[in-house]
């Protein structure tokens, strides 16, 4: 790789061992995918947050890098395991608290916005088009690709923490134009083109496509759907993008047999015990929306609903929090349905949820059972 | 010789083959820097002070932070070097400012278990 002279610089550790460490990660990762060179980013949005994720190993690096390393850009942060303003309801273990509080501390002394969302795109004023950010969290990346049209590649936890820490990333991959442009299309044949719909279809791109994929089929899709899709394609495989436009190359059909397939892989139960919405986290437009589904209405179970604290707060303000609540609703905030430790296979043999993302974490690492079907289903078996 | 640099710096030890890929998370104990896993062929060897020498590293990104848990608990290899560039091999390595390459096949397959060698990743030699 070229790098400049003040890049070099830092590399060689003139500017502190932080700084060394941070440059290091990027000119490895930039040789391991054949970067040239490094670029500026302007917003860096971290994973590995939750003390489930990052362990003790986490915890005690993020202490020591804290000590005295500093954020040089905009950076916020993924959820954690739970938000501290109601943790104590759900007897939690002592160390899992203290260790979470540790890494949050450690965050944010380097100067992090407590966000704790995964959805920072619905929360933050976005930057004009083409500029280059750093997501680690994956349905956010292939959000801000695809939709907000800024530039990002599928970040893992260290190279968005070295780009905070830096305000550079590796000029690779999704950053290149090129390489932006798909070589396969997928034709989406169902017909029943609901949110769980479409993070099937996310879930089959993932484990199809290249580094960006053509969806073909689709017109006006909403926000509910459109989430559920970046999130479906963001667990599955690599691919960091998608687009509507039509392009040369290969194609494939995404139709009742493919839906149904993958369907069987994730949906393991014919019902649960809990049920939980938000993996992504919930914004503001789906939870007016749930709110106006609830209306004269009670869920039969404990449903767990996952949404960032900022819009907690704007719910709160147009009654909807209140709404939601009423009919027996929990809103959480800071956290979200993957890897939480508030969802324990000791107390939940199955979960119901429309998210295929909570499915795929929810069976992997936490080990429960799950079953999936879409917001209205829910809505219309699991209330009265 | 072609070795792709990742993490620059020199280092001197005794190389440890190993046929498996690693999975620093799962396999590798952070405090003692054994292979727990009795699956791989490395069970039961540390892999403190050696040049460790494995195809590619798989499983969590988290691993990364267990390259950099065993440098710190002081049981680290000196080196790598793989066959294939992985993220988490690569951020973990530095991180802990460990030497890391990728040997292309011929010269991997070259490098024999429990010899001496001299690891250059700042000009790309082994000698």
């Amino acid at each position: 790789m070229d790098l400049t002279k003040d890049e070099e610089a830092a590399l060689k550790g003139e500017q502190g061992e932080n700084l060394a460490l941070a440059y290091r990660v990027l000119v490895a990762i930039g040789e391991a995918t054949d970067a040239n060179r490094l670029l500026p980013v302007e917003w860096a949005h971290l994973s590995g947050i939750n003390y489930n994720t990052i362990g003790d190993a986490g915890e005690e690096f993020l202490s020591r890098l804290s000590k005295d390393a500093k954020f040089k850009i905009k950076t916020t942060l993924n959820p954690m395991g739970f938000d501290f303003d109601t943790v104590s309801k759900y007897n939690l273990d002592e160390e899992f608290i203290e260790k979470q509080n540790s890494i949050k501390n450690s965050y944010e002394r380097m100067g992090a916005t407590p966000s704790f969302s995964c959805i920072p795109y619905e929360i933050f004023d976005l930057p004009k088009n083409g500029t280059n950010v750093s997501f680690a969290e994956s349905n956010a990346a292939i959000y801000v690709n695809s939709i907000s049209k800024l530039k990002t590649n599928k970040e893992g936890a260290f190279s968005a923490l070295a780009s905070a820490l830096t305000g550079k990333s590796p000029f690779s991959d999704l950053r290149k134009d090129e390489t932006r442009v798909p070589n396969l299309t997928i034709r989406m044949k169902v017909d029943k083109k609901d949110e769980l719909a479409f993070g099937l279809l996310g879930y089959y791109a993932g484990k199809v496509a290249g580094n960006s994929v053509s969806i073909s089929g689709v017109k006006d899709l909403d926000k509910r759907s459109c989430k559920s899709l970046c999130a479906g394609m963001g667990t599955s495989g690599t691919c960091g993008m998608f687009t509507f436009e039509d392009v040369k190359g290969e194609t494939v059909d995404f139709d009742k047999k493919e839906m149904q397939t993958i369907h069987d892989e994730l949906n393991t139960a014919d019902s649960g015990d809990i049920i939980t919405l938000g993996s992504p986290q919930l914004g503001f437009d789906e939870i007016s929306d749930l709110a106006g589904m609830l209306k004269g209405r009670t869920f039969k179970k404990r449903c767990m609903v996952f949404c960032p604290r900022a819009i907690q707060e704007q719910a709160r303000k147009f009654g909807y929090a209140k709404e939601i609540e009423r009919a027996g609703g929990e809103l959480l905030y800071d956290c979200c349905i993957c890897l939480t430790p508030l969802i324990d296979k000791k107390d939940v043999d199955g979960v119901i949820t429309n998210s295929v993302k909570g499915a795929y974490y929810l069976r992997t690492s936490n080990g429960v059972d799950v079953n999936l079907k879409n917001l209205n289903q829910i809505v219309e078996e699991e209330t009265k | 010789m072609t070795l792709k640099i990742i993490v620059k710096g020199k280092a001197q030890g005794i190389t440890l083959v190993a046929k498996n890929p690693m999975n620093f998370l799962g396999a590798v104990d952070k405090k003692t820097g054994k292979v727990r896993d009795e699956k791989h062929d490395l069970f039961g060897k540390s892999l403190a002070e050696k040049i460790l020498v494995f195809p590619f590293g798989v499983g969590s990104s988290v691993g990364a932070y267990t390259i950099y848990s065993l440098k710190s608990n002081k049981c680290a290899p000196q080196a790598m070097i793989c066959l294939k560039a992985d993220l988490t091999t690569a951020s973990g390595c530095a991180l802990a400012n460990i030497p890391l390459v990728v040997a292309s096949k011929e010269e991997y397959n070259s490098i024999k278990d429990g010899t001496k060698i001299l690891l250059d990743a700042e000009q790309g030699k082994i000698l």
